[in-house]
């Protein structure tokens, strides 16, 4: 278990860079995701971190030391990769103890910190068995077991649940999470899912085309998007232009089209000053109502319904309001609002973040 | 017809001319052969249609035949054993080199493009009393006199792995090109080292290129006649030469068809092994 520390890490292959100038820190016992869209570096990130990238530029530390020249077997990591990686000509028993065997060990311990493992991922029966006979998500519970029993000082998983059906991978983020807590190790998860990384983490880092937009708890960065990347990529929102005319400690005034003046609370629009600036507003915070319905505390405009997306226990609206479209994710008991109905769509200020334009 | 009944007939419409094709063109000679390995060549050349032991009992007791037999097995397993070798390395550079796989394994295919003949000829060319290599040798001054490097068992075996190899670096390649390098990666971060890692994980997972590419190299050059003919002295004989020797020089059929079904029952017996070989690696679930 220790504190890992990306110093000025840049990654280049040939001309193509994958990872631009990175600084971060994971601290010791930390769940930290990375998360972000296909291809924006997150796996070259954790690649580098394993060992199994050479950084092209800058410093990668592990408990204090670097570890830029400790070749792969040597820096005590647990891997677990997306299509599980399982040796398919050992037995789950022999898969687990491999990482054993090239550690001091007494081959009589072996068996007991197996076992140990196995029960700990709820497969307490499977050791005998080969990998091809267990299920996906069994599988991915013994590459799990088998990246732990080693007591790595950091668990590096890429996607390790995007192979699973909907479900089980819900069962299975749990699962994972209970696990991480129970050990304490420091882990850094890779992800393109949202949901998953708001679930699980301690620490989110969004990232974008090689770049980290922001880092925070899954709060900070879902109620204080950093960018406009961010506020889009946790969720559906709508970004309004608009502008400021007047922060004080307390709040930002916003003056937007279709709504019009909207007080931000000032430590959700830490970047926003008297000028250009966005309003971010999340899809589920914009409410449908019956006109005529209390809207006290709201800012409210009318609207046309356009669009309805049905999905059971929410509705997914798009509104027109004055010349344009916005998202709505509501809940709902009852009946949706018809395509075509005019309503009283409206938010509550402190729902809402700013950007500077 | 039903639906079933349909999809029922339906493999045997499509395997009707491949096991037409089989039939005739090797269950039919096969039969003739050993039809044949029982008639007697008589004195004055005709054969006797019957049904004698003689052949076969040349055949199998003939100090001289298994003598040559031993040695060309011995032959094809050093052949193999060689081809394993030098062509395991250079499957797994294919395997593991990125983008341009396509380009290496067409350079591999291309002396097949070539008739094997002028493959097998071109060393004495090289090898030969003037050839490229005497020359050099004496050019640069290293010797004074031309060495005879040629028809010997040695060049016998370099002109079967010249052949051979790359049967044996194609079926490696396909079964390297098939593991998950992840696997090779997972093994490294548990601790391994590379070659504890390829030790451990792609050489056992590699084992059913390397048996599929050890046994086409041996069936092969077991049954080669016309390496030996081109690159071998008059002791290097291979089996497959008896044969040719009795059939065409002789005209002796019937002989010569108990010499070949020997060679057959011998390499048969290989093949069956090795099926027996796999069958038990099958227990080993997951090399699929
Ligand atoms: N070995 C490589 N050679 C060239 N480009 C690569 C290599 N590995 C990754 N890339 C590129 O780097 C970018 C980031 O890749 P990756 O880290 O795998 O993204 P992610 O895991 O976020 O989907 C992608 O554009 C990818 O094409
Ligand atoms: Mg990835």
């Amino acid at each position: 278990m220790s504190t890992v520390i990306l110093d000025k890490i840049v990654k280049r292959f040939g001309t193509f860079t994958a990872v631009h100038p990175t600084n971060l820190e994971i601290p010791e016992g930390t769940f930290l995701t990375l998360l972000g869209p296909s291809g924006c570096g997150k796996t070259t990130n954790l690649r580098m971190i394993a060992g199994l990238l050479d950084p092209t530029e800058g410093e990668i530390r592990i408990g204090g030391k670097s570890v830029n020249n400790v070749p792969i077997h040597k820096r005590n990591l647990g891997i677990v990769f997306q299509n599980y990686a399982l040796f398919p000509h050992k037995s789950v028993a022999d898969n687990v103890a491999f990482g054993l065997k090239y550690r001091n060990i007494p081959s009589s311990e072996i068996p007991g910190r197996v076992q140990k493992a196995l029960d700990l991922v709820q497969l307490p029966d499977v050791g005998d068995r080969y990998p091809k006979a267990l299920s996906g998500g069994q599988q991915q519970r013994i590459a799990l077991a088998r990246a732990i029993v080693i007591e790595p000082d950091v668990l590096l998983l890429d996607e390790p649940l995007s192979a699973l059906d909907a479900n089980l991978r819900e069962d299975m983020r749990v699962e994972l999470k209970r696990i991480q807590d129970q050990i304490g190790v420091t882990t850094v998860f890779v992800t393109h899912d949202q949901s998953e990384a708001l679930a699980m983490s301690d620490q989110i880092v969004v990232m974008s085309a090689g770049r980290v937009e922001q880092v925070g708890t899954p709060e900070e960065v879902y109620n204080r998007p950093a960018s406009e990347f961010v506020a889009n990529f946790l969720g559906a929102s709508n970004i309004i232009e608009g502008k400021c005319t007047g922060k004080d400690a307390e709040t930002a005034a916003l003056d937007v089209p279709v709504f019009g003046k909207v007080p931000v609370p000032a430590d959700k629009a830490p970047h926003v000053s008297e000028g250009a600036a966005k309003l971010v507003l999340r899809a589920e915070k914009l409410l449908l109502m019956p006109q005529g319905a209390d809207t006290t505390g709201m800012v409210t405009s009318e609207a046309v319904v356009e669009t309805v997306d049905y999905q059971g226990q929410t509705v997914r609206y798009f509104i027109r309001a004055g010349d344009r479209q916005f998202q709505a994710i509501n809940m709902i008991d009852g009946h949706p609002f018809a395509e075509g109905t005019t309503v009283t769509v409206g938010f509550r200020p402190i729902d809402c973040a700013g950007l500077p334009g | 017809m039903s639906v079933e009944a349909r999809e029922a007939r339906q493999p045997w419409i499509l395997l009707a001319p491949a096991i037409s094709a089989v039939t005739l063109l090797l269950l039919v000679p096969l039969i003739f052969i050993v039809v044949y390995s029982f008639w007697l060549r008589t004195a004055t050349g005709a054969d006797q249609v019957g049904f004698y032991l003689d052949n076969w009992q040349e055949a199998l007791t003939d100090r001289f035949y298994r003598d040559i037999l031993f040695s060309t097995l011995r032959i094809a397993a050093i052949t193999t054993v060689v081809c394993a070798l030098m062509g395991y390395p250079a499957a797994y550079f294919i395997a593991r080199s990125r983008g341009n796989k396509v380009i290496l394994l067409l350079l591999l295919m291309l002396p097949f493009w070539i008739s094997y003949i002028i493959r097998t000829m071109s060393w004495i060319n090289i090898l030969g009393v003037s050839g490229a290599l005497n020359t050099l040798l004496m050019s640069v001054g290293i010797i004074g006199e031309p060495i005879n490097m040629l028809y010997n068992e040695t060049t016998v075996i370099l002109g079967l792995v010249h052949f051979l190899l790359p049967f044996m670096v194609l079926n490696v390649f396909v079964s390297l090109d098939g593991i998950d390098t992840n696997l090779e990666d997972a093994a490294n971060s548990l601790g391994a080292t590379k070659w504890q890692s390829f030790i451990q994980v792609t050489l056992p997972l590699s084992l059913p290129g390397l048996a599929a590419g050890g046994l086409l190299c041996f069936v092969l050059g077991a049954g080669t006649y016309i390496t030996p003919l081109v690159l071998g002295g008059p002791r290097d004989a291979m089996f497959a030469n008896l044969v040719f020797e009795a059939i065409i020089t002789q005209l002796n059929w019937p002989l010569g068809s108990a010499l070949s079904l020997m060679l057959l029952v011998v390499l048969g017996a290989l093949v069956m092994i090795y099926n027996r070989y796999l069958g038990m690696a099958q227990l080993m679930k997951g090399l699929g």
